[in-house]
């Protein structure tokens, strides 16, 4: 047998460190996809107790208002677009090669592009903070708000905002043609596309939004640009621009964006019902399509966000937004009924997956009413879409997001996390998420208004929001619990083994964590549960 | 390869080594560079869709279009540009050249590919300068990106076009250079069919772009 290797001469002695940060290899560039993502979640979250600190009592304690402007612009920006975004991107990195059968991404190079660029956008936001004022005027930047320099961000902040965001963009839209040409081109053989993994699936439908509709807010966002730095008029209404263009074009990107974060984490929950429930996923292909009818209704329903501008047409965008709870309601049904008479293993994963179905029904329900035109005037820019928003990003998407970290931890470091631990921090989170978001239900009905530094102490609104901060910090002891299971885990876990869950799908099939180039050698794939298979003897051909 | 992949890999023998053994861009058909460059394109036929649709939204809003230039009275007007039709014509023609060059790489011809992309690239470069030449005649004329909606929409999309066309060149000539040292055969063009399909994308585009602006009648406001 000949012994010639591979080894080029004069590169062993790089550190490790110089590995991780040249590497191409899909598993390391996902783990730092999450490991990046987490540190803008600390980041987004502390801003976010800031943002509860101040509203606890009526009066201005910490901050001024403008202070208070960049905390809640910079909380969901960096929630947003540095953390659910890039998390499930990362957890796609990682998870969908191993899936499908393949070595790595289609462009490696590409792939690690992808993620360098968001340290860079983050390390753009926050210097906001040193040079006179981050982006202040909320999230979605709202021209012609932000076209007032002392309005928007008295300093470069919200250049500096538009220059991070696009660079974002750019990375999710090589990160979604990366994603496509890996899946249609490198499936292994017999991995058929009705028999990807749901989580294959819901990046695929995800990867085709962020195609179609990122480049649009990166239009938007090079237009107010042009407006603030080169004395542009695209959304100054006093020279012949138009007031709303910018808020037509921002949401046309910003709807199919909640789907784009919340489809992955949809594709996480799907992954571990079926395995902590001992049964197929109900309704394979049904579920398949109802993520794509959400992605295609996705792009009709953007000016449900604007329906108190007079300027869209409000049957259209009512009735398109009402027809996404169609297919959101089918995939309820494909979950129930997955659990249905199955053996339930209450592990971890399957808490947080449970907590996601339950959290975002009510993230659904609660954004059926604000589709309705007369509601959504009475309930527009109150805290019912600040609770409603919560109840599917944080409800839906972390708790998703949570169930897969527990999920996945043993297939990418090998070690098991400390299940008691594990269903602490799940009692703590959840119990947290509802003090604080619950109470924004009631408050956005008794009239309270969203990004408000202050309130009057007469306006009957002190009760719910000391018990939302009380839930804010409930919420960010849940996530120490975490750090420290996670640290613990890393160092004395127990060993995972290839597959400690009995899963159904390819990446329980190598090992744990998986070498380089994923698999020595492939099962059969004769359906959508080639592991499942393996292990129980293969399905009649069909 | 990259080091980095190798290096995972240095102590295997190479009859292990999986890239070779596993099977993977098996399925055939559309090469992964081409697909991935279709994609991109449809990436950036969103882009453009975004600043045609505020071209179409702003034009639709307003009731004289070309507006009145405040300074002088009279609508603005680009009937001034000598450069326009020939660079139109030269960009058509680049495109023509640059299939021609795909089509001599499939026979394997590589002179007449190397010798069509080079017409290709300087064409390209042509129609920049031409381009320049415009955009400097325009704003003696008092026509600038600050000169309300008009002039914004005009040097924007003109703009972003011109930096495709510009991102086009030097990806081209990354291609001559590639075919120059001879990477390019009948047997390996992916990147070429790539490249091409941009180039083709961006002509597309000014195609859209200078019916919009050069042949569209304006429209003046109701008496």
């Amino acid at each position: 047998m000949a012994t010639t290797t591979l080894t080029p001469t004069g590169i062993r002695s790089r550190s490790s460190v110089f590995a991780w940060i040249t590497t191409t290899d899909h598993k390391k560039i996902g783990i730092m996809y999450v490991i990046n993502s987490f540190i803008f979640f600390f980041i987004g979250g502390l801003l976010a107790l800031g943002v509860r600190a101040e509203l606890a009592e009526p009066g201005l304690q910490f901050v001024t208002a403008q202070t208070y402007n960049e905390l809640f612009t910079m909380h969901a920006t960096f929630m947003i677009f540095l953390f659910v975004i890039p998390m499930l991107v990362g957890f796609g990195n990682y998870i969908v090669p191993l899936q499908i059968g393949a070595p790595d991404m289609a462009f490696p190079r590409i792939n690690a592009l992808s993620l360098w660029m968001l340290p860079l956008a983050g390390i753009l936001l926050l210097m906001g903070f040193v040079t006179g004022g981050t982006a202040a005027a909320g999230w979605t930047s709202y021209a012609p708000l932000t076209e007032d320099r002392v309005l928007a961000a008295s300093g470069t902040g919200q250049d500096l905002w538009i220059v991070a965001i696009v660079l974002i963009g750019t990375s999710s839209i090589l990160g979604a043609i990366n994603f496509l040409v890996t899946m249609f081109k490198m499936r292994a053989p017999g991995m058929t596309l009705f028999r990807m993994p749901i989580m294959v699936w819901t990046v695929l439908v995800t990867s085709v939004l962020v195609l179609m509709a990122t480049p649009v807010i990166t239009s938007a966002l090079i237009m107010l640009f042009i407006d603030r730095n080169y004395g542009g008029a695209f959304f100054d209404p006093s020279r012949g621009g138009d007031a709303i263009l910018y808020q037509n074009i921002f949401w046309f990107y910003s709807h199919p964006a909640v789907y784009v974060m919340i489809l992955p984490a949809m594709g996480m929950v799907s992954e571990i019902l079926p395995v902590f429930s001992r049964k197929p996923l109900f309704g394979y292909k049904a579920f398949i399509f109802a993520t794509a009818a959400i992605g295609a209704l996705g792009f009709s329903v953007w000016a449900h966000h604007m329906f108190t501008t007079g300027a869209v047409y409000l049957p259209f965008f009512s009735i398109m937004t009402f027809l996404i709870a169609v297919p959101t309601g089918v995939k309820m049904f494909n979950w129930v009924f997955t659990m249905w008479r199955g053996q339930l293993m209450l592990k971890t994963p399957l808490l947080f997956a449970i907590g996601f179905l339950t959290m975002f029904l009510i993230g659904g329900i609660n954004g059926a009413f604000s589709a309705s035109v007369p509601v959504d005037f009475a309930l527009h820019d109150t805290y019912w879409v600040v609770a409603h928003l919560h109840y599917v990003l944080f409800g839906g998407s972390v708790f998703g997001i949570m169930g897969g970290f527990y999920y996945w931890f043993p297939k990418m470091t090998g070690r098991m996390m400390n299940e008691t631990i594990g269903k602490a921090q799940f009692v703590i989170m959840f119990i947290g998420f509802n003090l604080t978001f619950f109470p924004m239900h009631e408050l956005g009905l008794a009239g309270m208004p969203r990004r408000i530094a202050d309130y009057a102490s007469t306006a009957g609104w002190n009760d719910l929001n000391v018990l939302a901060t009380i839930g804010g910090f409930t919420i960010a002891a849940s996530m120490l619990l975490f750090v420290w299971n996670v640290f613990m885990s890393l160092r004395s876990g127990p060993i995972a083994g290839d597959d400690p869950w009995e899963g159904n799908t390819l990446e329980w099939a190598t090992s744990s964590p998986p070498p380089a180039y994923n698999f020595d050698h492939l099962p059969e794939i004769r359906s959508e549960r080639p592991v499942f298979d393996l292990r129980h003897g293969y399905p009649a051909e069909h | 390869m990259t080091m980095t992949t190798s290096d995972q890999h240095a102590s295997l023998p190479i009859e292990h080594n999986p890239l070779a053994s596993m099977p993977h861009d098996s399925h055939g058909g559309i090469a992964n560079p081409v697909l991935g460059m279709l994609l991109f394109i449809t990436s950036e036929v969103m882009f453009f869709g975004g600043l045609f649709a505020a071209y179409f939204n702003i034009r639709a809003n307003t009731a004289q279009w070309p507006p009145v230039n405040p300074e002088t009275g009279a609508p603005f007007t680009l009937e001034i540009l000598p450069f326009v039709g020939p660079a139109t014509v030269l960009l058509i023609l680049s495109s023509v050249t640059c299939q021609y060059a795909i089509w001599a790489i499939r026979r394997d011809d590589r002179t007449v590919f190397l010798r069509s992309m080079a017409v290709t690239v300087a064409l390209g470069i042509i129609f920049l300068l031409m381009q320049m030449t415009d955009y400097v005649l325009l704003g003696s004329e008092g026509l600038t990106l600050s000169s309300g909606t008009y002039g914004t929409t005009y040097y924007t999309l003109t703009g972003f076009h011109g930096a495709h066309v510009f991102g086009g060149v030097i990806m081209l000539s990354v291609i001559l250079y590639r075919g120059m040292v001879g990477q390019f055969s009948a047997k390996h063009y992916d990147a070429v069919e790539a490249a091409s399909l941009y180039w083709h994308f961006v002509d597309v585009v000014w195609i859209l772009l200078f019916s919009l602006l050069y042949l569209l009648p304006g429209k003046t406001p109701a008496a």
